[in-house]
């Protein structure tokens, strides 16, 4: 087999995204003639130290701003002539926007075969999915041209480092001009107070059955509490406006893996469980026995969420003391 | 402004879908109904001609049999007509093979915007708009959760993993929307009795000019197996103590 490949998302302050730890982890155990990761855009130059710490015996790199200013496109386009060049058996993806616009335009442009929702990989010619709420594991063959392109969901690997360093491969950012098309104008980002969903011990997320969207604050304060904790939404209060997609757990959300995740007022819908179901013990709280998320659930409480919330507040400050 | 909409037809969106013994999921034979993430496409592209005060909205489905009756549903929202493409050669099309159909038929029209979902209900590959994008030659704008056209440009807020980005593409473009976009409306019973006498183009992938190369999936499925099931958790009855039970499992935990 030949070299395999990661994309890695990175950040402009330098950091490498922990999806790109994850996929450096996997990729080790593949057997590759190599192990390598592309990362564009600004950042991507300090980022390959990191990639290097974890398995990148090459990173191909470029900090050039064209990579932010457009999404998709330039990186489709620099991704083509690499594989032209040092043509990779296999490159991994992770689940992220980015990466699913640059992973799409790269099967189109040469006609390879693009798997979504990978839970685990075991080289070019066969990787995992989990369907129905992961009740069920799908075996895939993957067929037709190399590299393979694969998009694997966030978390399914433990990310260890391998205490390698990694050589940089700085990369032409020229691009034609017909791939500078999708232009980024303006962010708008909260910078949240609190630990991130994906990195917090305590994940809560509320759902339909709080009623309405002031009653997240109960939520709130029940984080505040426990400390370390973060708060989440199902899709359906997303969509309804309560709190942003910054929230969403789920399918199309984030996947989180907490010690422990605490779902109130959420039935446990297949694309929800799909982002929270591997965290390592789970509560819920919910009005209906026979909701789907009771049968994940380590503890259970059938009941008014909006009763049990406050006193559960409160019964935690009186423990902590 | 003339505007497609991809509209997939996908069965039992409410219910558990099957797995056939082929490992595919079962599309003939059971209920199925246009994806309702599909719904937020049509609205948004009638959004659009109606403010252009000209134009229409074709939608374009790629599916077996049923998904001519299926896509009604967005024809008696207001679509002015469909293009649907069915041919048993493609049962098991992969995201690569579904936007290579779909390019075909989309290639042969005049249109501005190009919308679909971000991700189906059944499939959720999430990718075969981008793939689409980039066989039709044009820029894919996806996860927008509110998008407008403004003479030759299209602008969108893009979502983004910590809030959303204000972005813009020349026209033609394609985009993927979410339920930002507005609440799809309701058919009216004129809409619904309209919907019959619409135009609905019916296509094989013959008439595409597609052949057995374009038409193979890189993907198959090879098995299908029951994960490992979890030991099931205590389930209880709120009887005054279950914010107790819960702080004690906290406390177990070492999370507090
Ligand atoms: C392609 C696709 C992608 C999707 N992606 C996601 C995703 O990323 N994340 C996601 O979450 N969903 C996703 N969904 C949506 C998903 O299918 C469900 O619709 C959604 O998760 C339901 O949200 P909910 O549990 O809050 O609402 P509901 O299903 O309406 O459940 C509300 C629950 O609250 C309970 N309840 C009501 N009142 C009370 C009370 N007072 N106290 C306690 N409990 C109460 C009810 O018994 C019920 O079980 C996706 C769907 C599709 C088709
Ligand atoms: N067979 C199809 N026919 C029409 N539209 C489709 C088809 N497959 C996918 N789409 C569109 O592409 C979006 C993403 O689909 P997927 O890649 O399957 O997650 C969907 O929400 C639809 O709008």
């Amino acid at each position: 087999m030949a070299a395999v490949w990661i994309y890695a998302d990175v950040a402009a302050d330098g950091t490498a995204d922990a999806s790109a730890l994850e996929l450096l982890t996997k990729a080790r155990s593949l057997g590759g003639d190599a192990v390598e990761a592309v990362a564009l855009g600004p950042g991507a130059t300090q980022a390959a130290v990191t990639l290097g710490e974890f398995g990148a015996s090459t990173v191909y790199a470029s900090d050039d701003a064209v990579f932010a200013e457009y999404v998709g496109d330039p990186a489709a386009h620099v991704l083509e002539s690499l594989v032209a060049e040092h043509h990779p058996s296999l490159i991994l993806f992770a689940t992220s926007y980015t990466s699913r616009d640059v992973a799409g335009r790269l099967s189109a442009a040469l006609g390879l075969a693009l798997m979504s929702n990978a839970t685990d990989v075991s080289g070019p010619d066969s990787a995992q999915t989990q369907i129905f709420g992961g009740t069920r594991i799908v075996d895939v063959a993957l067929e037709g041209p190399e590299p393979r392109l694969v998009l694997v969901r966030p978390k399914s690997f433990a990310p260890e480092p391998s205490g390698g360093s990694a050589q940089v491969v700085q990369v032409s950012a020229d691009v034609p001009e017909d791939a500078k098309r999708v232009r980024v104008l303006a962010k708008h980002e909260e910078a949240a107070s609190g630990p991130r969903i994906e990195d917090a011990k305590v994940v809560i997320s509320g759902g339909r059955g709080l009623g309405e969207a002031g009653n997240f604050a109960l939520l709130d304060d029940l984080a505040a509490s426990i400390g370390n904790a973060a708060v989440g939404a199902s899709r359906a209060v997303v969509d309804a406006g309560w709190v942003p997609y910054s929230y969403q757990v789920g399918q199309t959300g984030k996947t989180v893996k907490p010690e422990v995740y605490i779902a109130v007022g959420i039935s446990g819908a297949i694309q929800h469980l799909v982002g929270m179901k591997e965290s390592k013990r789970i509560v819920a709280i919910n009005k209906d026995p026979d909701a789907p998320i009771f049968s994940y659930a380590d503890l259970g409480i059938v009941g008014d969420a909006l009763k049990i919330l406050p006193k559960l507040t409160e019964e935690i400050r009186a423990r902590k003391g | 402004m003339n505007v497609i909409v991809l509209a997939k037809y996908v069965p039992n969106p409410n219910g558990m879908p099957e797995i056939g013994d082929d490992f595919l999921l079962k599309r003939e034979g059971v209920e199925g109904a246009m994806d309702p993430t599909d719904e937020y496409g049509v609205e948004a592209g009638l959004r659009l001609v109606e403010k252009a005060g000209e134009g229409e909205v074709t939608l374009v489905s790629m599916g077996p049999e049923p998904a001519v009756a299926g896509i009604r549903k967005g024809l008696s929202m207001g679509a002015h007509g469909a293009v649907v493409v069915t041919d048993p050669a493609l049962r098991g099309a992969d995201a690569l093979v579904t936007a290579r159909v779909l390019a075909a038929a989309i290639g042969r029209r005049q249109y501005d915007v190009v919308i679909s979902g971000v991700e189906s209900t059944d499939g959720y590959t999430g990718t075969m708009p981008m793939v689409l994008a980039r066989l039709l030659g044009i820029p894919s704008v996806t996860f927008a959760r509110s998008l407008d056209v403004d003479g030759g440009t299209l602008k969108a807020e893009r979502q983004t993993e910590a809030g959303y980005a204000d972005v813009e593409a020349p026209l033609p473009a394609l985009v993927t929307v979410t339920a930002g976009v507005g609440e799809p409306r309701y058919p009216t019973l004129k809409g619904i009795m309209g919907a019959k006498s619409k135009p609905v183009e019916n296509l094989t992938t013959g008439d595409l000019g597609l052949t057995a190369g374009d038409l193979g999936s890189s993907q198959k499925v090879t098995g299908v197996t029951a994960a490992p099931e979890k030991a099931a958790g205590q389930i209880v009855e709120d009887d005054g103590s279950g914010a107790e039970r819960i702080a004690a499992f906290l406390q177990e935990a070492k999370v507090i």
